[in-house]
């Protein structure tokens, strides 16, 4: 088996508790499994997207386009 | 803006001229690793953005995170192994470290930096990635006759695998562009390997009720006897956005690719791939990319819960059919009618009709897909 990666981070025990409550009965079988969703979650819609193409690469995308008749 | 790429920047791996004439003059030089022409299609996909954020074939770390999982080493999502595998024997002079050629029929595809040369077991990673080690099942029997050794490390592509759909193929970066130019903000991906019945146009156009656009992608790739041929689903397609899709909702390319019929591993990985072409949204119906019995008919919906940071959205839908009560297109969670009053459709069935030379009835297929499909003199794989 591969080592698996982990760190450990710390959270106050009554928020700890109060997640462990609420998880109960749920498909999640650890806090740590979901503050590990919710942080995936939260990240996901934080990074930022880079399209890094030129302006003649945008140009010659468009005349490829036109071409195969994709774009009037 | 359309959907960023997964991982967050769409990969380029081709080439630029200038490098490619300096790689080929060397390429006497280079040990030369033979490939098929579907690592030699992976080997394009990966270089042009379609499996952003790859940059080659996995190393052995992305391998096993990707087979316990899902996800690869740096955490981003990913289901399916891309993998390039070589039978021990063939790697004479070759090591960890070196440059090599990928060529299809002799000529030059891609260089390939060697960065590590690992084993793996095929038994363990058939049953990660299909759930079963089953011998019925398609993927596990071409895994079990891989190659012993894989090697990972990342590509530079130098040259093209030919392609009959030129005129069809767009990759990432160009629809992209092209659904920026149509001011599409919001686009659903509907990946297919079949001429369009009404359930099939049903699925998308409840999907365009909320979104800009439609990108319609047959996958292109080995056939069974007995499908549809390719040149056929993208007549039948192009007759069907004509007739019935209004002006500048849809856009038909191919995806030239190998199915795995891994289930709901490959849905997420086909909704992955149409991420990086730009879409925001994908569908996922019933036995999405199943083959026989090997997975229920909704566990690839089911597979997405696992994934809060897929980046794209995933629409989940019952099969549809028609139901004469209700006068139209219906599933399960419209429909209160008994199974006597629905028409359900039937791949068999509507091959059965065009075998025949018969048109399929019109709550069925449109009578412009129908007639399109029987001016083929064969529209199937033999
Ligand atoms: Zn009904």
């Amino acid at each position: 088996m591969p080592k698996r990666r982990y760190t450990t981070i710390s959270i106050p025990i009554p928020l700890y508790e109060r997640v462990k409550k609420m998880i109960e009965g749920t498909g999640f079988s650890s806090v740590s499994d979901y503050v590990t969703y919710v942080l995936r979650e939260l990240v996901a819609s934080y990074e930022e997207s880079k399209l890094d193409f030129t302006r003649e690469d945008e140009e010659r995308i468009k005349r490829r386009l036109r071409a195969l008749g994709y774009l009037d | 803006m359309v959907s960023r790429p997964h991982g967050g920047r769409l990969v380029n791996r081709v080439a630029s001229d200038s490098r490619r004439e300096k790689i080929l003059a060397e390429a006497a030089e280079l040990p030369q690793i033979p490939i098929s022409v579907e690592k030699a299609i992976e080997a394009e996909n990966i270089a042009r953005g379609v499996y952003s954020p790859l940059e080659g074939f996995m190393l052995s770390e992305d391998f096993e995170s990707c087979l316990t999982r899902m996800r690869l080493a740096s955490d981003v999502p990913w289901t399916l192994p891309v993998v390039l595998d070589v039978e021990e024997g063939s790697l004479v002079d070759i090591s960890e470290g070196d440059e090599v050629l990928l060529t299809l029929d002799g000529s030059p595809t891609a260089l390939m930096e060697v960065e590590e040369i690992y084993r793996y077991d095929k038994r363990r990673t058939a049953v990660s990635v299909f759930g079963t080690d089953s011998p019925e099942h398609p993927g596990v029997r071409r895994t079990l006759k891989m190659g012993d050794l894989l090697l990972g490390g990342r590509i530079t592509l130098v040259g093209s695998v030919p392609n009959p759909y030129e005129r069809y193929t767009l990759w990432p970066i160009e629809t992209r562009v092209l659904f920026k130019e149509k001011g599409w903000k919001t686009v659903v991906g509907f990946q297919t390997r079949n001429a369009p019945h009404r359930g099939h146009e049903e699925l998308q156009k409840t999907a365009l009720a909320f979104v800009d656009g439609v990108f319609i992608n047959p996958v292109i790739g080995r056939k069974k006897p007995g499908d549809f041929r390719d040149d056929v689903i993208l007549e039948a397609y192009r007759a069907l956005i004509r007739h019935y899709y209004p002006r500048d909702t849809a856009v038909l390319a191919i995806l030239r690719y190998e199915m795995r019929y891994a289930g709901p591993r490959e849905a997420v990985h086909h909704a992955i791939m149409r991420k990086n072409f730009g879409c925001t949204h994908f569908i996922v119906g019933r036995d999405h990319a199943g083959v026989g019995n090997f997975y229920p008919p909704y566990a690839a919906q089911e597979i997405f819960r696992e994934f809060p940071d897929l980046g794209v959205t995933p629409l989940f839908f019952r099969e549809f059919f028609y139901c004469r009560r209700c006068g139209g297109l219906a599933n399960e969670k419209t429909c209160p009618h008994p199974e006597s009053d629905r028409v359900r459709f039937s791949g068999t069935k509507i091959r059965e009709l065009i075998e025949r030379g018969e048109v399929p009835p019109p709550e069925v297929m449109r009578p412009e897909v129908a007639e399109v499909i029987l001016s083929f003199e064969d529209p199937f794989v033999r």
